[in-house]
């Protein structure tokens, strides 16, 4: 209740500072949310701008490519919506630099946003010293999933930490007759698999050299052509229906106790959800092995600009509740990602969320993926070559590091 | 007077018409110049207008993705085209055997051309699924050593296309194969009848020749559905294992929104204009010119 008054006072002050007393409050917002979980935590978003006296239009395009399409299409239209999705990273730079997108710095400042956010989201959403976009979560992807069914029955005690005991462990798991690794391989999620294994077993200092400084050294060094090594190694522990599968089918795969684990997001959990089970106690979660971190994408909203004093109160206000502690928690609970801002409390967060949000806490642990670090092009590019090396086992690590090299080279 | 006379009989139709010569000079060939001219530019999520010349072309023809799309797309096109021409031959000349129930089978032949190719690839992906489709149907039958999971690799995964696509197109080229068949002068039989040629030879000498304007239109459709083939390849392998199945137009796709490169993806999708250009001149020639003949 007192979170109420808070919204509404805010909401006085930007009215009266935008000198809008009556404004139309509608917002339409385009986003890709249309999966059960995705469109409750959408809800989470609808119910709380209403709540703060503005109506929402929902906008829901399935598919981030259909959606990022719609939404480029309306902004050069000349009709954008009052606030779209995008990724957090580079892909919506071009549209800061040509202009489209307003700013919230008025906001971000008065809110102090910048004491709240983690470093490297300030710097992906920062352009000329000023906040253009509205983060909304931290999704954790480097996720091991596994069903505490197969590695019971697979005698496998513990939760591998290291790599020697992980594929110990897979080999046990196969052993018992379940497939080890659940994995439904496109160039997706070969190169989503590839950034986890480079991460995990190089380290973070070689991962930025590797896929921010592009350092051709760096691709040479042996704990990289360790980290090949170990994608490649990897290959022999999916069974043979992987190619083409969906992402969830895999995931369903661990939900049947048919497959041990699967390497994947957060947003996992929604399918687990909705087969009924629990985090942390009707299936397992562990961050990759080796030293752990949380290697993070998210979702932001952008704002276009849009010359109607209604549509810029109406962006203000979602700018506002979007951002919210309150909005912050129970949308995340939803999505199943975590609070994009570190001053909310997630102690009523499922265990696996509550462990990564403390894994990100201390210094140096929170690692981008390689979405902050390089543009769609680069990363298309180094994604047909990562799925070619995933389905090519006679292609040798320095052939795929000299493959990377020149992905990385052509690309823009 | 007659010339009057004959303006006043066609200015309907030339009104009628008028909103399509609109539609198809402004919108389809006004977006056929425009893609070809952002071709040359720079572009990436949003269309500019800075000029590179061939650059994205000399990108495009190194891209090892969009030379192994070119090469699928070749076997995809050649397999699928005479596929479809010999099954849909074959099933046209039996349907032409006066069979009893023809209507039923002509139906059920043309059916799975009713069926989207995301259907198609949907239904197919899960027979040609190796561990829940026809591998374990079979096994459980007691058929061993026939592998069947053609997608699970990339050496085979084209030919899982071709297939699934062959079962879906066979059944047009029937019906249009089967419209020539009726055609054909019954004189002809009767005649090879008297001077004792079989069957066989009939239809290969000499009923087949006469097809050739009806096998022609069905290489144009077949052959222009093979070059733009993108809903089959997404639906069934996404273009996997590795690199194993994809197509240029899949490629454009990719290009165009996910990976924000407008101007490469505009680049692939001018040449694929002129391989569809290609397979369409024998027809144009065919009724323009060789009609102008004769």
């Amino acid at each position: 209740m007192g979170g109420r008054h808070v919204v509404s006072a805010v909401l006085a002050t930007l009215m009266l500072s935008s000198s809008v007393l009556a404004a139309d409050l509608t917002a339409e917002v385009m986003h890709p949310w249309t999966s059960g979980g995705e469109a409750a935590a959408a809800k989470v978003f609808a119910d709380q701008y209403e709540a703060a006296g503005g109506t929402w239009v929902d906008n829901a395009i399935a598919g981030n490519d259909a959606q990022l399409a719609a939404s480029i299409s309306s902004i050069m239209g000349g009709t954008p919506p009052t606030a779209t999705h995008f990724n957090t990273g580079k892909p919506f730079e071009e549209l800061v630099s040509a202009g489209m997108l307003r700013d919230v710095e008025a906001i971000a400042t008065e809110e102090h946003w910048r004491d709240v956010l983690p470093q490297a989201i300030i710097d992906a959403i920062t352009a000329d010293g000023k906040i253009m976009a509205v983060p909304v979560n931290l999704q954790t992807e480097n996720w091991l999933w596994y069903s505490k069914e197969v590695f019971e029955k697979s005698g496998v005690a513990e939760v591998p930490k290291t790599w020697p005991e992980f594929f110990a462990a897979a080999d046990k798991i196969r052993a018992a007759g379940y497939v080890p690794m659940a994995h439904g391989s496109n160039s997706f999620w070969d190169r989503f698999l590839f950034q986890k294994v480079l991460v995990s077993v190089a380290g973070p200092e070689l991962y930025l050299k590797v896929l921010a400084d592009r350092d051709p050294a760096a691709l040479k060094d042996p704990k990289v052509v360790e980290a090949f090594e170990t994608l490649g190694k990897l290959r022999g522990y999916v069974d043979a229906g992987s190619p083409g599968r969906l992402w969830n089918d895999a995931t369903n795969m661990v939900i049947t106790n048919k497959a041990g684990f699967q390497i994947m997001g957060d947003w996992a959990k929604g399918e687990f959800a909705a087969a009924g089970m629990t985090p942390g106690v009707d299936y397992g979660c562990s961050l990759f092995p080796g030293e752990e971190m949380v290697v993070m994408s998210g979702d932001i909203f952008v704002l276009p600009k849009i010359d109607d004093p209604d549509q810029t109160a109406a962006q203000d206000l979602l700018a506002h509740v979007l951002f919210a502690k309150d909005t912050q928690l129970q949308f995340n609970i939803k999505k199943g990602s975590n609070p994009i801002r570190n001053d909310v409390d997630v102690s009523s967060m499922d265990a696996c969320a509550q462990h990564a949000a403390a894994v990100q806490a201390e210094p140096g642990h929170l690692v981008p993926n390689p979405q902050f670090l390089m543009s769609n092009d680069m990363l298309g590019a180094m994604a047909d070559v990562i799925t070619k090396f995933w389905n090519t086992p006679s292609m040798t690590p320095a052939e795929f590091a000299t493959q990377l090299q020149a992905a990385f080279e052509s690309a823009v | 007077m007659p010339l009057l006379i004959r303006l006043r009989r066609i200015l309907p139709a030339l009104i009628a018409l008028s909103p399509t010569a609109v539609f198809v000079f402004g919108i389809f060939l006004g977006c056929l110049i425009w893609t070809c001219v952002i071709s040359f530019t720079s572009s990436k999520l949003l269309p500019n207008t800075d000029f590179v010349g061939f650059a994205q072309y000399a990108r495009l023809l190194t891209t090892e993705r969009w030379i192994v799309s070119v090469q699928h797309m070749a076997v995809y096109g050649v397999a699928y085209v005479v596929g479809c021409l010999v099954i849909g031959l074959l099933l046209a000349i039996f349907i032409d055997q006066k069979v009893r129930f023809e209507n039923t089978f002509r139906a059920i032949f043309l059916f799975p051309y009713a069926l989207s190719f995301i259907v198609t690839g949907a239904v197919w992906q899960w027979l040609f699924n190796p561990s829940m489709g026809l591998n374990t149907a079979l096994a459980g039958l007691g058929v061993a050593g026939l592998d069947l999971g053609l997608l699970a690799s990339p050496d085979t995964a084209v030919y899982g296309l071709v297939i699934a696509s062959i079962w879906q197109g066979a059944g047009l080229v029937m019906v249009i194969l089967l419209a020539g068949l009726r055609g054909v002068d019954p004189e002809i039989w009767k005649a090879t009848r008297v001077d004792g040629v079989s069957p066989a030879k009939t239809y290969l000498w000499i009923v087949v020749p006469e097809l050739a304007p009806g096998i022609l239109t069905s290489v144009v459709i077949l052959g222009i559905a093979a070059v733009k083939v993108y809903d089959l390849v997404v639906a069934m392998t996404q273009g996997g294992p590795g690199l194993g199945s994809e197509v240029p137009a899949k490629f454009v796709m990719s290009l165009l929104f996910e990976r924000a490169n407008v101007g490469l993806a505009t680049a692939g999708a001018t040449l694929m204009l002129l391989a569809v250009l290609c397979l369409l001149a024998p027809l144009l020639y065919l009724s323009y010119f060789r009609r102008g003949a004769r």
